[in-house]
């Protein structure tokens, strides 16, 4: 590129030349300043006689962690215990996935709810959860809500089902054993028949403008039996207090996991409710007039013309949200969670190894991040409109 | 608190990158300031300042804060006033000749090495590193306080030795020796404790105190102050056992004994005050005492004060302002504070504890 492309323009005037060596220099700047700071590293490690070394990740833990749903004991591995602080942090943040979308979701619809008393509470609960901090909230759930059920010395029951007490909260949960994964596949063979037979119904209705009724019957009929798999077929067992007030039966999580699930749901769900309120609101009135003229009722504009519409605007930020979320969660070790964060920081208190701790954690949030990411991206390409 | 973790890690790099390039070695920090402390003590700095520059913790009730007068108390503010006592000769409106520094863990090394403060009085753990020339290269006076990481729990709850807290729950500060002590201490013991880990140790308290956990592990002394902010103090009690040993005490540089011997005999003098019967209250009176030792201590003959560098009756003014440090103990942390705290190994060594100060003679 170095030769005049112009004779007529000088070559400092050439734009194409100019814009490449002002790229040039800033990857220069870029990398130098990179090398700088990784040399300054390497070199003052050296100087306190240590180097990068991840050995230390075969060494024995000698600590506990509260809560895992993995096995794990004090003499397993510090690699170990951060794969349980991981497993935990997953399982906090895929949960709050599904969570904060649907409150986010109920929530902005509820804006565009005629009932005056609901929309009212509704921007109530957007404007506190999003105008206050996330830590703030975090001690109000695991200080003021869930201590304040879990009040007194013994278990008390709430909701009916479910026990909860300072030592966490007891849910029902299907015994495990061949019947639960036997249940899980009628289920899921069911769902099954049930897709097929509303392809039936609608090939019927579309195609050879007949009733369908027979089909509808069926489909009905498959949804009774499914229920009655799910209620009957699990062996859900409850949560009971023996004589000694001890929780038997049932799944026990934590009054920290609840806390957590709790913040990090009513917190994102409010940035996610206000990105579905702006991706309904997206979608112009045109939109909806003609929807109802043709007969469609609100529900259905709202599911069918409205909803699809407006995905293709919150697809994309609801990404952000995820990220934030699943960063977010890292603030677990303010109310005693066991997540990979507190994990680390355990482990780094008890090694000394604090350079490689905070690598791990930086690759573990990055790594997860960029799945989401991903997950997102092929996500919001399957529902943008194809251009024909 | 004595936090480890990232801060100082991420500290230790910022010090080896600022002196790496020219002095390779393990620590360079101290250079600069040892140098002219040989050459003029801070003894003579101070003096001629007429001000003493104390570094305090500032938030730790019975040890230093601010109480709502607006004044500093507490057993390590005391101790700043009996030096300012010693050194200035006199005890009259003593607050008017100290300024003190409220220090962070991760400030009062550096502070007290780059010569802000004259001297450290804050909850500070003397272990060889930090005594170290090689290490912090700080010099440490004698202990002011025993301190020894504790184990506080309800009545309730039956637990009365620190076996017992076998599969129970206990509320810990994260990142700090506290957690890594009680890790060891359970495996020792060969009991397994589920070890509920907060980032603040005010949430670990508050997590004790909603019943979460049935044991809450700090100092003792943290515990004794956190306890009297509890709903109902008298129903936790601190386990006998103690799982570590933190002795407290003033702290000076390294390389300035003329100022580190002002600090070190002026902190022995509370304890030999107290082993004479010494009060703040009788200090005058014991000045006819015939006993030629308590005339040595008292400056009435003899000339161990100008030995020091100060006047000869630098300890009668030390405790006409604090009192002898029995009285500095019960006044701000023991039976007569809300502390409570029993003097145990704080008692002086002919009642069995540990507090006990070479002859002044």
């Amino acid at each position: 590129m170095a030769e005049p492309l112009d004779d007529k323009t000088p070559l400092w005037r050439d734009q194409r030349f100019t814009g490449l060596v002002f790229q040039a220099a800033v990857l220069v700047l870029v990398v130098g300043i990179a090398g700088v700071l990784l040399a300054n590293m390497v070199r003052n490690l050296q100087q306190l006689g240590r180097q990068l070394d991840f050995g230390f990740l075969r060494n024995q833990s000698g600590f506990n962690i509260g809560e895992s749903i993995l096995p794990y004991q004090p003499n397993d591995t510090y690699g170990w215990a951060l794969v349980i602080g991981l497993v935990n942090t997953l399982r906090l943040i895929l949960i709050g996935f599904v969570t904060a979308t649907v409150i986010g979701t109920l929530s902005g619809l509820a804006s565009f709810s005629s009932n005056w008393l609901l929309r009212h509470l509704n921007l109530i609960y957007i404007e506190v959860a999003r105008n206050t901090p996330l830590l703030l909230q975090l001690f109000f759930w695991y200080f003021v809500i869930f201590f304040g059920l879990a009040q007194g010395a013994e278990a008390k029951q709430v909701l009916g089902w479910f026990l909860i007490s300072k030592k966490g909260i007891a849910l029902p949960w299907p015994t495990p054993g061949a019947s639960v994964w036997g249940g899980l596949l009628a289920i899921a063979l069911l769902g099954v028949v049930a897709y097929l037979t509303w392809r039936w119904r609608r090939w019927l209705l579309e195609e050879k403008g007949q009733h369908g009724r027979l089909q509808t019957g069926l489909l009905l009929g498959t949804a009774a039996i499914a229920l009655g798999v799910f209620l009957f077929g699990l062996g859900w067992s409850l949560p009971r207090l023996d004589a000694n007030n001890n929780i038997l039966g049932g799944v026990r999580i934590s009054l920290e996991y609840a806390a957590m699930l709790a913040g990090l749901t009513f917190y994102t769900g409010a940035f996610i409710a206000e990105i579905v309120r702006g991706g309904i609101a997206s979608v112009s009135k045109g939109q909806w007039e003609a929807a109802r003229s043709l007969g469609l009722k609100g529900g259905l504009t709202m599911a069918l013309v409205v909803l699809p519409q407006a995905l293709r605007v919150i697809i994309p930020s609801l990404n952000g949200q995820y990220m934030n979320l699943a960063k977010n969660s890292s603030l677990a070790l303010a109310i005693g969670y066991p997540d990979i964060f507190a994990t680390g920081q355990t482990t780094q208190n008890q090694t000394g190894r604090a350079v490689e701790i905070v690598l791990l954690w930086a690759i573990t949030y990055l790594l997860v991040n960029l799945i989401i990411s991903v997950v997102m991206n092929q996500l919001n390409r399957t529902i943008q409109i194809r251009e024909r | 608190m004595r936090r480890l973790g990232l801060l100082a890690a991420a500290l230790s790099l910022t010090i080896a990158a600022c002196s790496g390039t020219t002095t390779p070695g393990p620590k360079a920090t101290t250079g600069g300031e040892a140098a002219t402390a040989t050459a003029k003590s801070r003894l003579t700095t101070i003096k001629e300042r007429g001000k003493l520059i104390c570094g305090v913790e500032g938030t730790i009730p019975g040890f230093s804060f601010v109480d709502p007068s607006g004044k500093y108390s507490g057993l390590d503010v005391d101790i700043c006033r009996a030096v300012a006592a010693a050194v200035f000769g006199t005890s009259d409106n003593i607050d008017s000749k100290i300024e003190y520094r409220n220090l962070d863990s991760t400030a009062r090394f550096p502070a007290l090495q780059n010569g802000e403060v004259d001297m450290l009085s804050r909850n500070t753990t003397w272990t060889i590193s930090r005594d170290a020339a090689g290490g912090n290269g700080l010099e440490f006076a004698p202990t002011t306080f025993y301190d020894g990481q504790g184990v506080m729990v309800s009545k309730a709850s039956g637990i009365k030795k620190f076996a017992d807290l076998k599969g129970k729950s206990v509320c810990v500060e994260t990142g700090t020796t506290t957690e890594l002590n009680l890790a060891s201490r359970a495996k020792e013991a060969g009991i397994t404790i589920n070890e509920v880990k907060f980032q603040d140790s005010n949430a670990a308290a508050a997590a004790y105190t909603e019943g979460r956990c049935e044991g809450f592990t700090s100092d003792r002394s943290q515990l004794a102050a956190k306890r009297t902010g509890l709903p109902k103090p008298e129903d936790n009690i601190l386990l006998d056992e103690v799982l570590s040993k933190e002795p407290l005490g003033p702290v000076t540089v390294n390389n300035d004994s003329a100022w580190f011997d002002v600090v070190k005999w002026v902190t022995y003098g509370l304890f030999q005050a107290e082993e004479f019967g010494i009060t703040q209250a009788n200090v005058d009176q014991k000045l006819k005492d015939p006993s030629p030792d308590v005339q040595n201590f008292l400056g009435v003959q003899g000339e161990l004060g100008q030995q020091l560098g100060l006047s000869k009756d630098f300890m009668a003014k030390a405790i006409k302002v604090t009192g002898n440090y029995g009285e500095i103990f019960e006044r701000n942390v023991g039976a007569k504070s809300p502390l409570k705290i029993d003097r145990g190994l704080n008692k002086l060594w002919s009642k069995g504890g540990l507090v006990y100060s070479p002859p002044f003679r």
